[in-house]
């Protein structure tokens, strides 16, 4: 295809815009003003408790059916209790891990989702803090897998 | 019953803040530095079960931090500052009035019906929701509140971190335990003057005679004795008292001669109080700047100068204050000397919104745009510790200096830097 020498753009106006931020101060208002909404702000939705929130980043591979991949940021909530089910972030052996927390017949137990790992449980023997409940999990779309 | 208060007080709140992202801390004992790794100034219980004295110098503890394992941190305050606030934030929402009394401490103004039982509701959520412990005291004053606090951490075991001092029918065998200088606001030159009334514990003082002590101790003296005695003379601040000046200064990490380096020190100095100015609306009328030598080192020649300059119009320009101080810096400046410290003062202060230019004053507009447009780049891409756009005399970036602190063991800013956050393992 044959391309035709650019149309010049004409300039009729000239629209003074401000440099960083203000106000127009002529012509008509907007008749989208009286139905203006503020920015959906993301923070909102995700940490419902801020007091209590912390970010966290994923090293492994443990998790990977559960959606969870290496560099992903965990959303943390630790105002609420661990129940049976729960992805949680818990201490043990001087380390943070993320697993899911599994109560059942008595036995507690940390469970991977990955069939090559095998649940850890939680003995007597062995000390494990439930640091806190992972309330959501930030996977960048980009990144692997 | 009239309002009551409570006071809230973080344990161990910088090594407790430590813990909270290194689970390798736990059941460990942990110090943390001041600035410059100088001295110890925070110890979690078992470092205190060590004998580890509070304000050591950290070379005098060497061998038993290296003999006991304890794992040492240079302070981290723009985690600790997070984790504060954190902490202030539940208390708002427990209570309606809250006087941040410092980074670890807060006195409560409770509602009615607040007791112990509510007490340990509220310390179980905090350690829930920010893994910070803290002790609460309550009392009919804020006196009493923060002796019932201080009887909470002393026997933690026994009161599990709370207790309410009116609520214990051997309060007054308590006070007769305890010495006065235990009291808020007593020293030890006021403990001193108060042995040498006959006042030797806190239930003396409590049953002493107001029109002799007022005589002896003034207002301050009747006043603490009145609110031991459950009447609330001093009431909840919730609002900062209005800035009178602003310092700041450090240490250098190694000493520091050269006039070049004094200056660039300086300078950032000048641009972290003046940012300081104008996020609390305030116009300094006067700049000092100081110098110190190394008074623990008596073998080297000491110098401490200071000198001031009143400034033509009260201004909380980075440049023009850079200015001042940097004329001021040439004045004081001797060779020869191994500087440790330097410093700007800023002070008296005046509010901007108050402040009425003169006839002749030429206000410096463009300058407070551009300091506008700098701190705005900062506040958005950098910190105040890492600002992105700095003055040329603040000196470049990431290079290391000589007047820099020191802050080796500095944990991760796990909080606040989304290259720092804590890893779990999966």
């Amino acid at each position: 295809m044959k391309v035709e020498r650019p149309i010049p753009l004409e300039r009729r106006t000239k629209l003074p815009l401000p440099l960083y931020s203000g106000r127009v101060e002529a012509g008509f208002p907007s008749p989208a003003d009286d139905h203006m909404e503020r920015m959906l702000d993301l923070n909102e939705e995700i940490v419902r408790h801020p007091a209590a929130t912390f970010f966290v980043r994923v090293q492994g591979h443990s998790m990977k059916d559960a959606g969870i991949h290496p560099g992903d940021i965990l959303v943390v909530d630790r105002s609420l209790a661990p129940a049976d089910r729960q992805i949680v972030v818990a201490m043990i052996d001087g380390e943070f891990t993320v697993k899911r927390f599994r109560r059942s017949k008595g036995k507690i137990f940390l469970e991977a989702e990955n069939p090559d790992f095998k649940p850890i449980e939680i003995g007597e023997d062995r000390d494990m803090t439930v640091w806190g409940v992972v309330s959501y999990i930030i996977h960048k779309a980009s990144s692997q897998p | 019953m009239t309002a009551r208060f409570a006071l809230v007080d973080c344990n161990n709140f910088f090594c407790s803040c430590e813990r909270v992202f290194d689970p390798s801390l736990a059941e460990v004992p942990v110090v943390v530095l001041s600035n410059n790794d100088g001295c110890i100034i925070s110890r979690s219980d078992e470092a205190k079960a060590l004998g580890i004295p509070m304000g050591a110098p950290l070379h005098e503890q060497a061998r038993r931090i290296r003999e006991n394992g304890v794992r040492v941190f240079s302070s981290n305050y723009t985690l600790y500052g997070d984790m504060s606030a954190r902490v202030m934030a539940m208390l708002r929402e427990a209570a309606p009035s809250v006087e941040v009394y410092s980074i670890d401490e807060a006195f409560l103004g409770l509602p009615a019906g607040f007791g112990e039982a509510e007490a340990k509701g509220l310390r179980e959520r905090v350690l829930r929701w920010t893994g910070i412990p803290v002790c609460i005291g309550i009392g009919a004053t804020k006196v009493l509140a923060k002796l019932a606090n201080r009887h909470a951490k002393k026997n933690k075991a026994q009161t599990g971190g709370v207790f309410d001092i009116d609520r214990c029918p051997f309060a007054d065998l308590l006070m007769g335990n305890t010495p006065c200088d235990a009291l808020w606001g007593v020293g030890k030159r006021l403990a001193s003057r108060l042995r040498g009334l006959g006042v030797g514990s806190v239930l003396d003082l409590k049953s002493a005679d107001p029109a002799a002590i007022r005589k002896r101790l003034g207002v301050v003296g009747e006043r603490m004795l009145r609110e031991l005695n459950g009447i609330s003379c001093l009431e909840l601040e919730e609002l900062p008292p209005q800035r009178k000046g602003v310092i700041a200064s450090r240490s250098f990490g190694s000493p520091v001669e050269d006039l070049d380096q004094l200056r660039e020190a300086l300078a950032n100095h000048v641009a972290r109080a003046s940012l300081k100015l104008r996020k609390f609306g305030l116009l300094a009328t006067r700049v000092q700047v100081f110098l110190c030598t190394n008074r623990l080192r008596p073998d080297e020649r000491q110098y401490h100068p200071a000198l001031g300059v009143s400034l033509p119009s009260p201004t909380a320009s980075t440049a023009d204050l850079m200015a001042a101080a940097g004329r001021l810096l040439e004045r004081i400046y001797r060779r020869g000397y191994r500087y440790k410290k330097a410093g700007v003062m800023l002070a008296p202060l005046v509010s901007a919104d108050e402040y009425q230019p003169g006839l002749f004053d030429a206000p410096s507009r463009e300058s407070a745009a551009v300091d506008k447009i700098v701190d705005d780049i900062n506040r958005r891409m950098g910190s105040p510790r890492n600002p992105v756009i700095k003055r040329a005399s603040q000196g470049a970036a990431r290079s290391p200096k000589g007047w820099q602190m020191r802050s080796g063991r500095r944990s991760p800013n796990y909080t606040t830097d989304w290259h720092e956050l804590p890893v779990a393992k999966a």
